[in-house]
C-alpha cells in the first residue's frame, strides 16, 4: 500500500519538475513586466505540437524535438513581445488581459484548425521503455523529463542570479527607467525574459509530449498549473516556482490516487482559489 | 435631440429587423445577436464599468440555463420557472465568489473568477444530478405556450429584444445613478474612491451581483432557445470570453458597446460556421482570436470609442459656448 504510494509520489514529482519549468518562464515574465500571460499554456501546448511534428516528419526523438521545440517558442516568445506584448504592456488593464487572452485562442485553435481535436500520442518506444530503481518502477520518458526540467529551471535560476545577463533582466525587473539610465536597454532585457519564458514552455512540452496527451486544448489546464504555481511560489521566483511546482505534482498525483483521476484538477482550482483568497497580500503586486 | 434620433433609428431597424429579412436563418441571427448582446451588457456593469475583468461569468450564464432546464426536467415545471430560480442562485453565488475575489486586483481577479469556472464546470460534469456530461433537456414536445419552445426564432427574437431594452434601462439607470458613479471613480482609482469615502468593497459587489443576476437571464433565455445545457455549452469558458470579447470589441463601459460586438461577431460566427461546417469552429476562434489581438493593440477602448471621440469636439465646444 504505502510502496504504491512513494511510486505515486515520484511520478508526481517528475511531473511537477516540469511544471516548474514552464511555470518559471511564466514567473520571469510576471515578475519582470508584471504582466501576466494567458497564453502562457498553449505556450507549452504549441511545444508538444513542435516535438509531435518533428517526430512525425523526421522520426526524430527528445533529442532532435526538444532543442528544436526550444528554438521555435523562443522565436515565437520574441516575436509575440515585439509585436503585441511591448505596445499591450503601457495600456488598460483590460487591453493585457484581452492581447495574451486573444493570443491563446488564436494559438489554439490555428493548432485545432491544422491537427484536428483529436487526442495524439507518441510512440511508447521513442524513449526507452520502463525500468526499475529500488523496485519502483518509472517510465523513461517520466524521468528524462523530470530531470530535465529540474536541471533546466535550476540553470534558468543560476543564470538570474550569476551571470551579467541576469543582473541586467533584475536590474530592468527593479527600475526599468534606472536600468536605461545605466545603458542597459529595457526593450532588449524584456524581448530576452520573454524569448526565455517561451523557451522554456517549449522544452517543457517537447519534454511531456512524450507521455501526456497531445490535444490542442491542453494549454488551458496547463496554463491554470502554471498560474497556482506562481502564486504559490510567489511572483518572480524561480526557486519558488521550483518548489511549488514539485508540490503541485504531488498534490495533483496524490489527490488522482486517493480521490479519483476526474477530481485531481478540482483539487488543484479550489487550492489555487484558497490561496488568492485567504492569502492575497502576498500576491498583491509589489505595493 | 440627435441621440433620441438615433435610438429611434436604432429602435426602429432592431424592430423591423426578423420582418424584413425573414428567413429563419436571419431570423435566428437576429435572436442570437441579442441574447449575446444580453449577456455581453451584463458582463459590462463589472467589466466594462467596474473595471473587474470577470473571464468567470459563465458560472452565471450556467447557473440560469441549468435552473431553466432543471426546473423542467426535475420538476416537471415551465422552464419559465428557472427564470426568478437561477436569479436567486446566482446572485447567491456571486455575493459568495465576490466577498473574496473582488478583493483581488486586476489580473488576479481574472484568474480567480477563471478558476471558479473550471473548477464549477467539473463540479457539474461530475455530478449526476445535473445530467453530469450529457447535461439536461428542455421540452421536446411543448405542452403549452409556456414551455417557451417555439420552432421559429421570431417569437424569440421580440422576447430577447425586450430583455436586453430591460437590461440596458437598467445599466443606463444604474450609471446614472450614485452607484455608476462610484464604480466610475473605483475604476479611475481604487485608492483614490476609497480615501473620497466611496464604500469601494460594497459598490463592487452590487454591481457584480447585478451583473450576475443578468448574465442568468441570458443563460435561461439560451437553454429555451436550445432546449438543452450541457456542461460545454452551459459552463464552459468559450462563452465567458465569447461574451467578454463582445464587449470589448464594440467598447467595455459603453452603453450600447456589447450591442455592437455581438452584432459583428454573431454573424462571423454563425456564418463561418455554416460555410465551413465543423472544421469551421476552429477558424471562427483563429478570426476571434486575432481581432481582440488586434483591438487591444490598437483600439484598446473598443470600436465605438472610435466613433465617440470623433463626434466629441463638437461636444465640447458646444459645451464651452453655452450660458
Amino acid at each position: 500500500m504505502s510502496f504504491v504510494l512513494v511510486q505515486v509520489i515520484v511520478g508526481g514529482l517528475l511531473l511537477g519538475a516540469v511544471y516548474a519549468l514552464f511555470s518559471s518562464g511564466l514567473t520571469l515574465v510576471w515578475g519582470m513586466m508584471n504582466i501576466v500571460n494567458f497564453a502562457h499554456g498553449d505556450f507549452v501546448m504549441l511545444g508538444m505540437y513542435v516535438a509531435y511534428v518533428v517526430y512525425t516528419l523526421m522520426g526524430g526523438g527528445p533529442l532532435l524535438g526538444a532543442p528544436l521545440a526550444t528554438l521555435v517558442l523562443a522565436t515565437v516568445g520574441v516575436v509575440v513581445y515585439f509585436a503585441l506584448i511591448r505596445d499591450i504592456m503601457k495600456g488598460p488593464m483590460l487591453a493585457q488581459i484581452l492581447g495574451t487572452f486573444g493570443l491563446a485562442l488564436l494559438l489554439r485553435y490555428s493548432v485545432f484548425w491544422w491537427f484536428g481535436a483529436n487526442f495524439l500520442s507518441m510512440p511508447q518506444n521513442i524513449v526507452g521503455g520502463t525500468f526499475a530503481v529500488a523496485g519502483l518502477r518509472i517510465e523513461a520518458s517520466r524521468l528524462l523529463a523530470g530531470v530535465v526540467a529540474i536541471l533546466v529551471t535550476l540553470g534558468l535560476h543560476l543564470l538570474l542570479t550569476r551571470t551579467s545577463l541576469g543582473s541586467k533582466m533584475l536590474a530592468v525587473a527593479e527600475d526599468a527607467t534606472a536600468a536605461q539610465l545605466m545603458g542597459i536597454r529595457p526593450d532588449t532585457m524584456q524581448a530576452i525574459a520573454w524569448g526565455i519564458a517561451a523557451g522554456a514552455t517549449g522544452l517543457a512540452g517537447a519534454l511531456i509530449a512524450n507521455f501526456f496527451y497531445i490535444v490542442p486544448t491542453v494549454g488551458e489546464t496547463l496554463g491554470i498549473v502554471a498560474f497556482v504555481t506562481v502564486s504559490l511560489g510567489g511572483f518572480g521566483s524561480v526557486p519558488g516556482a521550483l518548489v511549488a511546482g514539485l508540490l503541485i505534482g504531488v498534490i495533483e498525483s496524490l489527490s488522482g490516487y486517493l480521490i479519483g483521476a476526474v477530481y485531481k484538477d478540482i483539487v488543484v482550482y479550489v487550492l489555487f482559489l484558497l490561496f488568492l483568497w485567504f492569502r492575497p497580500q502576498g500576491l498583491m503586486g509589489k505595493m | 435631440m440627435p441621440r433620441l434620433i438615433w435610438l429611434s433609428v436604432v429602435a426602429a431597424i432592431a424592430i423591423a429587423y426578423p420582418l424584413l429579412l425573414s428567413s429563419p436563418f436571419q431570423q435566428r441571427l437576429g435572436a442570437l445577436v441579442l441574447l449575446y448582446a444580453i449577456a455581453a451588457s451584463a458582463w459590462n456593469i463589472v467589466g466594462g464599468y467596474a473595471g473587474q475583468v470577470s473571464v468567470g461569468h459563465v458560472v452565471f450564464f450556467g447557473c440560469g440555463a441549468y435552473a431553466a432546464m432543471g426546473s423542467y426536467a426535475k420538476f416537471g415545471l415551465s422552464p419559465l420557472f428557472g427564470i426568478p430560480g437561477g436569479i436567486v442562485v446566482a446572485v447567491a453565488l456571486a455575493a459568495i465568489i465576490g466577498v473574496p475575489t473582488l478583493r483581488l486586483s486586476g489580473h488576479y481577479f481574472s484568474m480567480a473568477t477563471i478558476a471558479v469556472a473550471e473548477t464549477m464546470r467539473l463540479i457539474v460534469t461530475n455530478t449526476d444530478w445535473l445530467g453530469a456530461a450529457v447535461g439536461l433537456s428542455g421540452p421536446t414536445v411543448p405542452r403549452n405556450i409556456f414551455d417557451l419552445s417555439f420552432l421559429s426564432s421570431l417569437p424569440y427574437y421580440y422576447l430577447f429584444l425586450a430583455v436586453l431594452v430591460i437590461t440596458l434601462l437598467i445599466t443606463w439607470w444604474m450609471t446614472n445613478s450614485r452607484m455608476g458613479f462610484y464604480l466610475r471613480a473605483i475604476k479611475d482609482s481604487e485608492r483614490a474612491a476609497r480615501s473620497l469615502g466611496a464604500p469601494a468593497s460594497r459598490t463592487k459587489l452590487y454591481a457584480y451581483m447585478l451583473s450576475a443576476a443578468l448574465t442568468s437571464v441570458a443563460g435561461a433565455l439560451y437553454a429555451m432557445m436550445f432546449g438543452f445545457v450541457d456542461p460545454e455549452s452551459g459552463l464552459g469558458i468559450l462563452i465567458s470570453v465569447k461574451i467578454l470579447i463582445m464587449a470589448a470589441l464594440g467598447g467595455a463601459g459603453l452603453l450600447f458597446g456589447p450591442l455592437v460586438g455581438a452584432a459583428i461577431l454573431v454573424p462571423l460566427e454563425e456564418i463561418s460556421n455554416s460555410w465551413l461546417g465543423g472544421r469551421g469552429a476552429g477558424l471562427t476562434f483563429v478570426l476571434y482570436g486575432a481581432i481582440i489581438v488586434v483591438i487591444a493593440r490598437f483600439q484598446p477602448g473598443g470600436l465605438l470609442s472610435l466613433f465617440m471621440r470623433r463626434a466629441k469636439p463638437k461636444t465640447d465646444t458646444g459645451a464651452g459656448h453655452a450660458p
